[in-house]
């Protein structure tokens, strides 16, 4: 198949190329990339118009679901909903059932996204740290490398145990591969629901105090410094956390982290509402802490945005508060949010935005990096930065539809991704 | 002139006129419970459900007794018979009542927020019962129309409640009226039963029971909550009774007449010495009485849209 894109703005932060350029792409790999190539015979033609051609973003925190869960996302359902929403990659966490904690479901999971949507969107799993993610003995974490996973996780639970937190920096250093934490010192955050302050003072809400993140986040930089093995942090959300980060990114420790969209677009005021699609985990914070995640975008000391993809069914999500699980989806606005938020506000570049969303990312899993040019796999995110639109959840890909940002008004959207020899067009 | 709202779903936001209007409607009610037959037709036709979710005799029998004082037709769905104990959901619950004609709910619920769900899924009016321990709106116009009874006013009057904020339902509701209404609010109790930053709801905090004797005109007396002691939240009800408990020793050394409230039910001398909560300075059972007036006030208000 043939597809020749014109009048694109060819991107890559990685050379420093900001072009503009026609790319031809012939059954998946870039034939030609300069200005002005004619259109020959059964070439599909797509008129850019000065969209930016980006290297292929990833999401590094995605809940497929699958196995276990099929009722509220597939791989299938999940990979298509990651295409609209403008990557061509995305990693799995493996709070599955069973979870991610052997090779056959690593395999399994590899071979069943090749299958559907023609294989479009490359699926990376992620490895328990430990069995069940029970958090006392070591997952197989040399064979679930071998197998395929790029990094290792007990994401939803922290791995708590200090001693098994130090293993598992220890083991993991040896394939040079991160250890993902979410993280949380659990005995401060029983029963909680929502950020602690003012907000959960006033509905009278059961409390999860941000130093549970700060605590947790120290004391693995603790480790870290220790043992000297690479580390990243899930979804940070506190002011206090990204300062732990920065400083001990400034002492060169091998500490890396993500940032979610929701946490750096709203605040704990959200909760005001009871709407359960506010309630995730870490919790909406205050605004502070939302400035610390602009700023520590801003001054590179978050490396990856990454969405914590987690559906929900609708039933599930249509309770009380209380009782409602957990997350938001957040694959089809993350890219939206991003530029509403971070581009148009003039805190990143559209080139931080592509290392936030591609080039970090596939840094600290040690993918291979993706190249723009002659002869080379396509793999590529083509944004229009400003794209007006409307967010409905309705029309979301994804089997699930718990999320906050219905209706909100958003500049910037991916037009469509190329991968695999397949084009996904969402505009 | 008509309530703002067709809910009553906490006292945050609610108008000082419609408060007022609240208040002054319950003084009606007290009069109608003064007289030999105390029942009017006015919500005769209507049916309301209390939906009891939680464990609650007191507030639902004053709910019962104030919609059939106003001839409403009353049905009591309570979580002991109710079908959420085999899997069913709140939604699916009220589902089901709204299809049978429901006029108004009364709800009390463990989940906070969750009154404030009704109104997302059903149409009938929806009355906080009590949820979770976030807001109990008719306890605390009950607690507020028995220290107007008593002051004349509001305006002015030092109320402190005392004891676990954290977990009560009644201080918030309590706090958000008082302060429409002009009166000084302040809390008092462990530092481990404070939520934080409660002081940016203009409220301030003591952690001395006589200092809060000193300075208030009304102490308004929570329940401590046996179980909170698993938790840490302090060491021992002997010592909590040692520090915080209020007691005519205490009360004396004040050298004025302080009023006493107390939601109920109360543990004797745990928060409250016995002689205190019997003594004239308890207005506790007026607080029982107004309870109905309250609610006749707040059913009739929403019941009839005036
Ligand atoms: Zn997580």
């Amino acid at each position: 198949m043939k597809i020749l894109l014109k009048h694109g703005r060819v991107i890559d932060p990685t050379n420093g190329t900001d072009t503009e350029s026609d790319v031809l792409i012939v059954d998946g790999i870039i034939e030609k990339m300069k200005p002005n190539i004619a259109a020959g015979k059964d070439v599909q033609v797509h008129d850019l118009n000065g969209m930016i051609i980006a290297p292929g973003f990833i999401d590094m925190h995605v809940h497929l679901r699958e196995p276990g869960f099929e009722h509220k996302e597939t791989i299938e359902t999940g990979t298509l909903s990651a295409a609209h929403g403008g990557f061509t990659a995305v990693c799995c966490m493996p709070n599955t059932n069973p979870a991610i904690d052997n090779a056959s479901v690593v395999r399994d999971i590899r071979t069943k996204a090749k299958q559907v949507n023609s294989g479009l969107v490359d699926v990376f799993p992620i490895g328990a740290v430990t069995k069940a993610r029970e958090g006392k003995e070591l997952a197989p974490m040399l064979e679930l490398a071998e197998a395929g996973a790029v990094a290792f996780s007990d994401d939803g639970a922290p791995v708590s145990d200090s001693e098994n937190m130090r293993r598992a920096l220890e083991y993991a250093s040896m394939l040079d591969m991160c250890i993902i934490q979410h993280a949380e010192e659990s005995s401060l955050t029983k029963g909680g629901v929502m950020n602690e302050g003012f907000i959960s003072t006033s509905l009278g809400m059961a409390p999860i105090p941000s130093i549970a993140e700060d605590i947790m986040v120290a004391r693995d930089i603790t480790l870290v410094e220790y043992v000297q093995a690479r580390y990243h942090v899930a979804h940070v959300s506190t002011a206090g956390a990204v300062e732990l980060v920065r400083s001990a990114k400034a002492k060169g420790l091998p500490v890396t982290c993500e940032v979610t969209p929701h946490h750096f677009t709203l605040t704990d005021e959200a909760v005001r509402s009871f709407d359960t699609n506010t309630k995730m985990n870490p919790p909406l914070r205050t605004r502070d802490d939302v400035e610390a995640m602009k700023e520590g975008l801003r001054d590179g000391t978050i490396d990856v945005i990454a969405t914590d993809h987690a559906p929900h069914s609708y039933d599930e999500k249509q309770v009380e508060f209380l009782y409602a699980p957990f997350g938001i989806v957040g694959l089809e606005t993350a890219i939206g949010l991003a530029f509403t938020e971070l581009v148009h506000t003039g805190i990143l570049s559209v080139e931080q935005l592509i290392e936030k969303f591609s080039i970090n990312p596939r840094k600290i899993l040690r993918l291979p990096s993706i190249k723009i040019a002659e002869g080379e796999k396509t793999n590529i995110t083509i944004l229009n930065p400003n794209y007006e639109w409307t967010v409905k959840t309705a029309n979301f890909k994804s089997k699930s539809k718990n999320s906050p940002f219905d209706g909100y008004k958003l500049k910037g959207k991916a037009w469509g991704v190329v991968n695999n020899g397949v084009i996904y067009i969402s505009l | 002139m008509p309530l703002s709202s067709r809910h009553l779903l906490g006292l945050e936001d609610v108008p000082k006129e419609d408060i007022n209007l609240l208040l002054d409607t319950t003084t009606n009610f007290r009069e109608v419970l003064e007289r030999p037959v105390k029942k009017v037709p006015t919500l005769q036709g209507q049916t309301i459900v209390n939906l009891f979710l939680e464990d609650s005799t007191r507030t639902r029998v004053s709910f019962e007794l104030a919609e059939r004082r106003l001839s409403a037709d009353v049905v009591n769905f309570s979580a002991s018979v109710s079908s959420l104990k085999k899997g069913e959901t709140l939604k699916d619950t009220v589902r089901n009542l709204e299809a049978m004609k429901i006029d108004m709910v009364v709800i009390r619920h463990a989940a906070q927020g969750s009154p404030h769900f009704l109104t997302k899924i059903m149409d009938a009016h929806i009355i906080n019962a009590g949820d979770g321990s976030h807001e109990h709106p008719t306890q605390a116009l009950l607690d507020m129309y028995t220290i107007r009874e008593k002051f004349g006013t509001l305006e002015g009057v030092h109320v402190c409640i005392v004891g676990d904020i954290s977990h009560s339902r009644v201080a918030l509701s309590n706090i958000f009226g008082l302060k429409t209404m002009g009166a000084t609010v302040s809390v008092c109790g462990p530092k481990t039963l404070i939520p934080k930053e409660i002081e940016k709801l203009g409220v301030n905090v003591f952690y001395d029971i006589n200092r809060a004797i000193r300075e208030a005109d009304v102490l308004n007396v929570l329940r401590i909550q046996l179980e909170r002691q698993d938790r840490a939240y302090f060491p021992s009800l002997r010592e909590y009774r040692e520090y915080f408990a209020v007691t005519k020793e205490r009360l004396k050394q004040a050298q004025k007449e302080i009023t006493i409230l107390h939601p109920g039910p109360i543990n004797r001398d745990v928060e409250l010495s016995a002689d205190v909560a019997d003594s004239d300075a308890s207005l506790i059972l007026h607080q029982v009485l107004n309870g109905v007036a309250v609610r006749m006030a707040v059913l009739y208000l929403l019941g009839t849209g005036k």
